[in-house]
C-alpha cells in the first residue's frame, strides 16, 4: 500500500549509512527525501513541508551519530521532535467566563462532526468537569440537522436549545444564552451549520452571532482525514473569526492526519480535542507527541521508549538483569515490575503503541484485562516475605491463607504460581540468547 | 494542432450542450480552477528551462491539489522522460505534455461510458450509497432522487442509516423535497431488514430505482464493513444481479485518505462509481486521478453546491476543461 510509516521508508537509506560515524550532508539529503514523502502522504501541507525539511537539514547534519542511536534513528528523533515543537503542548484547557455563562461556539465545514461533537463536548463538560451545559441548535438549513442534536440531548439527557428552522441562528443564539441565565446553566454550546469558508454570506453569519454573544471559545471542528486544503480553511476560519482552538474529528479512522500539522502551523491555535469513536464519551484531549508519531507512522515507539526512559530507573534496571540471568527473581522484584508497567499507563495502551505488535501471534485482539492485574498484586502483596522469596515454600495450607487475603481463590493462587515459575524459565533462555547475541539488547522491530 | 486544440474542438462540437454543462463546472469549480492551473502557468512562466528544480515545483503544485503522491511521483518520472524523448527545453512546450499525460490518467483505457450511471430499463434497478462519516451520503442520495424523479422515473429511498441521531428524518426531508417514497423503520433497528422492507416496497410499488442510504462509517472499522457487506449480500439475495450501482461518497476535501477508502469500500461492496462531494469549496478532488490512475474507480457524479439541483454528472471533458479553461482561454 501507498501508506509506508516514515521507518519503513528510511530503511534503505539508513542501510547505507549505518557503520558511519556522521551524518553527512548527502545522507541528510536522501533521508529528508523520504521524510518529505511520509510527511506528504500523511497529508502535511506541502508548505509546511517545506519549512520543516529545511530545519530538520539544519539540525541533522554534522550530528555525531550517538551510540545509542542508529542514524536512522536519530533523523527520526530530530523529525519528531521539529513536529513536536511545531505542535505544541497539550492544551485542552476549557475557557471560563468571569460571569455568566461561558459560551462555546461550534464551527466548521459540512460534515466535519460538528453536531457530534457538540453533544460529546457536552458529555465531558457534565462528567468531567461537574458542569451543566445547555446545546443549543443553529444549524437551521441542514435537514433535521436540529432533530439530530435533539436525539443528542435525549441520549446525554441534557437539554438542547431550538427555535426550528425558520428562526434566525443569531436570534437562536442570544436567546439560547437569556435561557442559560434563567436556568442556571454555566456552559453553553452552539452548533452551527456547516459552511464553505468562501461562502461569505454564511460566513457573516457567523461573525454575527460572534458579535452578539461574545463567545469565549470558538472551536473549528475539522474532519482529521481532510487533505491540502485544510490549510485554506483553517486559515480563513481564523482569520474571520479568530478561533481558540480546533477540535480534530474521525481519528479512530486511519488517517494519518497530516491536517493537523497544517492547521497548527497556519493558525497557530492549540488542537484541544481529537474525536475518537461514535460513542458521546469518545471526545479525548489533544496528544501532540502521539499525534506526531502518528503522522510519521510508526506507531507510538517514541513516546514508548520516552516513557519506558522515564518510568524504569536504569540502577533497578541492571539489578534486574542481573536477577534474570542468576535466576533470583522473585516476587517482589515481579510486583516492582509491574507498578513499573503499570506506570506507563494502561496496558492496552503500551501493546498499541507497540508498532507490529498486533501482528503477533497470540497478542491480536488480545484483551489485557487490568483487573487481572489487580489480582495478581493483590495475591503477591498476601504472600509473607519468605513465600515472595522463595515460591518453594508454597504447599496447600498457605496457598488457602493467601488465596483468602487476597479475596482470590486456590486455583487463581496456582495459576500465578505455575505462570511465574515458566516466566522465570523462559527470562532464563531470554538472557542466554541476549548473550549469545553479544549486547545487541533489544531491538524494536522497525529498525 | 496539439491536444489543447483537440479538447477545444471537443467543446465546440456541441456548443450549446458543452457551454450548460462547463458553465456549471466553471463556476463550481472556479476555485480549484484557479489554484491549480494559475498555479502551473505561473509555475511555467518563471521556470523558463526545464530543469531538476521546475520538476520538484510541479510535483508541488500536484500534491497540493491533493493528487495522490505515489501517483503524482510516477506523473513526475513520465514526463521526465518524455521530456528528455522529446527533447524539451523549453518549460512553455511542458504545458501541453502536462495536460495530456493528466488526461491520460483521467480517461486511462476505459469506456467512456463506465462514467454513466447504469440503470435497467424496464425493471428495479438497485443503487447502494455507502461512505465514511460526513461525506455526504445523505444529501447526495437527495439530489440524485430528484435528478432522476425528473428524468421521470419512480424512485423509493430506503433510510438504512438507522445509527446516526437524526439520519432518519433527514432523509424524509429529503424525500419530501424529492417528492419521492422514504422506507424506513425506527432508529437503531437493523439496517440489513431496512433495505429488504425497501426492496419489498419497490417491487410491489413497481418503481424504478430504489437508493439504499446507509450509515456512515470508518474504513478500518471491520464490523461496521461487514455490516456493510451483510447489507449487500441481502440485495443480492432479494434481486438477481443487484446492486446495479455501489457508489461511495467521497468529500473532496479528503486528503490521502481518500485512495483507502476506496479501496477498502471496493473490497467490502464492489463500488462501482464515485460521487466527488463538497468540490464547490477551495478543495482541488486532485484524488479523483489518484483513484482512477490505482483502482479504475470512475467518478460518476461531482456535488458543486447545496441546491437540489447541484449534482452534476461527471463529465471528464467537463472535469478536464474546468481544470485547464484558463490555459485554453490565455492561448486565444
Amino acid at each position: 500500500m501507498a501508506f509506508e510509516g516514515l521507518a519503513d521508508r528510511l530503511q534503505s537509506t539508513i542501510k547505507k549509512i549505518t557503520g558511519k560515524g556522521k551524518v553527512s550532508e548527502q545522507d541528510v539529503k536522501e533521508m529528508t527525501r523520504e521524510v518529505r514523502l511520509a510527511l506528504l502522504e500523511a497529508d502535511v501541507n506541502y508548505k509546511v513541508v517545506k519549512d520543516l525539511i529545511k530545519r530538520i537539514k539544519e539540525r541533522a547534519v554534522g550530528q555525531e551519530v550517538m551510540d545509542s542511536l542508529t542514524p536512522g534513528q536519530q533523523v527520526i528523533k530530530v523529525v519528531k521532535d521539529e513536529l513536536t515543537i511545531l505542535m505544541g503542548g497539550e492544551q485542552s484547557k476549557i475557557a471560563v467566563a468571569d460571569r455568566g455563562p461561558t459560551v462555546i461556539m461550534m464551527t466548521g465545514l459540512q460534515g466535519a462532526g460538528k453536531t457530534t461533537t457538540s453533544g460529546k463536548l457536552a458529555n465531558l463538560l457534565r462528567k468531567k468537569h461537574n458542569r451543566s451545559p445547555l446545546l443549543v441548535a443553529c444549524d437551521v438549513y441542514r435537514p433535521a440537522a436540529i432533530k439530530q442534536l435533539e436525539t443528542l440531548g435525549q441520549q446525554l439527557d441534557m437539554p438542547v436549545f431550538s427555535m426550528g428552522t425558520e428562526a434566525d441562528p443569531v436570534d437562536i443564539a442570544t436567546k439560547a444564552i437569556e435561557k442559560a441565565k434563567e436556568e442556571h446553566h454555566d456552559y453553553v454550546i452552539i452548533d452551527t451549520a456547516g459552511r464553505l469558508h468562501v461562502d461569505n454570506e454564511l460566513m457573516e453569519e457567523l461573525q454575527d452571532i460572534k458579535a452578539k454573544v461574545n463567545p469565549e471559545e470558538i472551536y473549528l471542528v475539522v474532519d482529521s482525514m481532510t487533505g491540502q486544503d485544510a490549510v485554506n480553511v483553517a486559515e480563513s476560519f481564523n482569520e474571520q473569526l479568530d478561533i481558540t482552538g480546533v477540535v480534530l474529528t474521525k481519528l479512530d479512522g486511519d488517517t494519518r492526519g497530516g491536517a493537523a500539522l497544517s492547521i497548527k502551523a497556519v493558525t497557530d491555535k492549540p488542537i484541544k480535542f481529537a474525536g475518537m469513536g461514535e460513542k458521546l464519551d469518545e471526545l479525548e484531549a489533544f496528544h501532540p507527541d502521539r499525534m506526531a508519531s502518528r503522522i510519521l507512522g510508526m506507531g507510538d515507539v517514541l513516546s514508548l521508549i520516552e516513557k519506558a526512559q522515564t518510568n524504569v530507573d536504569e540502577k533497578q534496571a541492571k539489578e534486574l538483569e542481573e536477577k534474570m540471568r542468576t535466576m533470583s527473581f522473585t516476587f517482589d522484584d515481579f510486583l516492582e515490575q509491574m507498578g513499573q508497567v503499570k506506570n506507563m499507563g494502561p496496558l492496552e495502551d503500551l501493546m498499541s503503541m507497540i508498532p507490529g505488535a498486533n501482528k503477533m501471534k497470540g497478542l491480536k485482539n488480545a484483551q489485557i484485562d487490568e483487573k487481572q492485574i489487580t489480582h495478581v498484586e493483590a495475591i503477591i502483596q498476601s504472600m509473607t516475605k519468605k513465600e515472595r522469596q522463595d515460591p518453594s515454600l508454597m504447599n496447600a495450607s498457605r496457598k488457602k491463607r493467601i488465596a483468602k487475603g487476597s479475596g482470590t481463590s486456590v486455583s487463581q493462587v496456582n495459576r500465578l504460581l505455575k505462570q511465574f515459575d515458566e516466566m522465570k524459565k523462559m527470562m532464563k533462555q531470554m538472557t542466554n540468547m541476549q548473550k549469545g547475541k553479544k549486547g545487541k539488547g533489544m531491538k524494536f522491530p522497525f529498525m | 494542432m496539439g491536444f489543447m486544440d483537440k479538447l477545444k474542438n471537443k467543446f465546440q462540437k456541441s456548443e450549446e450542450e458543452v457551454e450548460e454543462v462547463s458553465a456549471k463546472y466553471k463556476d463550481g469549480m472556479k476555485k480549484s480552477r484557479q489554484t491549480f492551473s494559475g498555479k502551473i502557468n505561473d509555475l511555467i512562466a518563471r521556470y523558463r528551462k526545464v530543469d531538476e528544480e521546475f520538476f520538484e515545483e510541479l510535483e508541488e503544485v500536484l500534491i497540493s491539489a491533493d493528487t495522490g503522491v505515489a501517483t503524482v511521483m510516477d506523473l513526475i518520472d513520465e514526463l521526465k522522460m518524455e521530456v528528455k524523448r522529446q527533447n524539451i527545453k523549453d518549460s512553455e512546450q511542458m504545458k501541453e505534455v502536462i495536460s495530456e499525460k493528466l488526461v491520460e490518467i483521467y480517461y486511462g483505457d476505459e469506456d467512456p461510458k463506465t462514467e454513466k450511471l447504469q440503470l435497467q430499463t424496464g425493471q428495479l434497478s438497485i443503487i447502494l450509497v455507502v461512505g465514511v462519516n460526513g461525506a455526504g451520503k445523505t444529501t447526495s442520495i437527495g439530489k440524485l432522487a430528484h435528478q432522476l424523479k425528473s428524468e421521470g422515473k419512480q424512485v423509493i429511498l430506503a433510510a438504512g442509516d438507522t445509527f446516526r441521531a437524526g439520519a432518519i428524518e433527514q432523509l424524509d426531508i429529503w424525500g419530501e423535497r424529492a417528492g419521492v417514497d422514504v422506507i424506513k423503520q425506527t432508529a437503531g433497528s437493523d439496517p440489513a431488514a431496512v433495505i429488504y422492507d425497501g426492496i419489498k416496497a419497490a417491487k410491489s410499488r413497481k418503481a424504478d430505482v430504489l437508493i439504499c442510504d446507509t450509515a456512515g462509517r470508518l474504513q478500518n472499522k471491520v464490523n461496521l464493513m461487514n455490516e456493510l457487506a451483510k447489507v449487500k449480500r441481502v440485495i443480492e439475495r432479494e434481486v438477481p444481479q443487484a446492486p446495479h450501482e455501489v457508489l461511495l461518497v467521497l468529500d473532496a476535501t479528503t486528503g490521502q485518505n481518500a485512495l483507502n477508502q476506496a479501496k477498502t469500500f471496493a473490497e467490502a461492496t464492489d463500488v462501482s462509481g464515485i460521487v466527488l462531494t463538497k468540490l464547490d469549496g477551495t478543495a482541488k478532488g486532485g484524488i479523483v486521478l489518484a483513484i482512477r490512475n490505482e483502482l479504475q474507480i470512475p467518478v460518476k457524479f461531482v456535488g458543486l453546491g447545496e441546491g437540489m439541483e447541484d449534482l452534476q454528472e461527471f463529465d471528464a471533458h467537463a472535469f478536464v476543461y474546468g481544470l485547464f479553461a484558463d490555459m485554453l482561454e490565455e492561448d486565444e
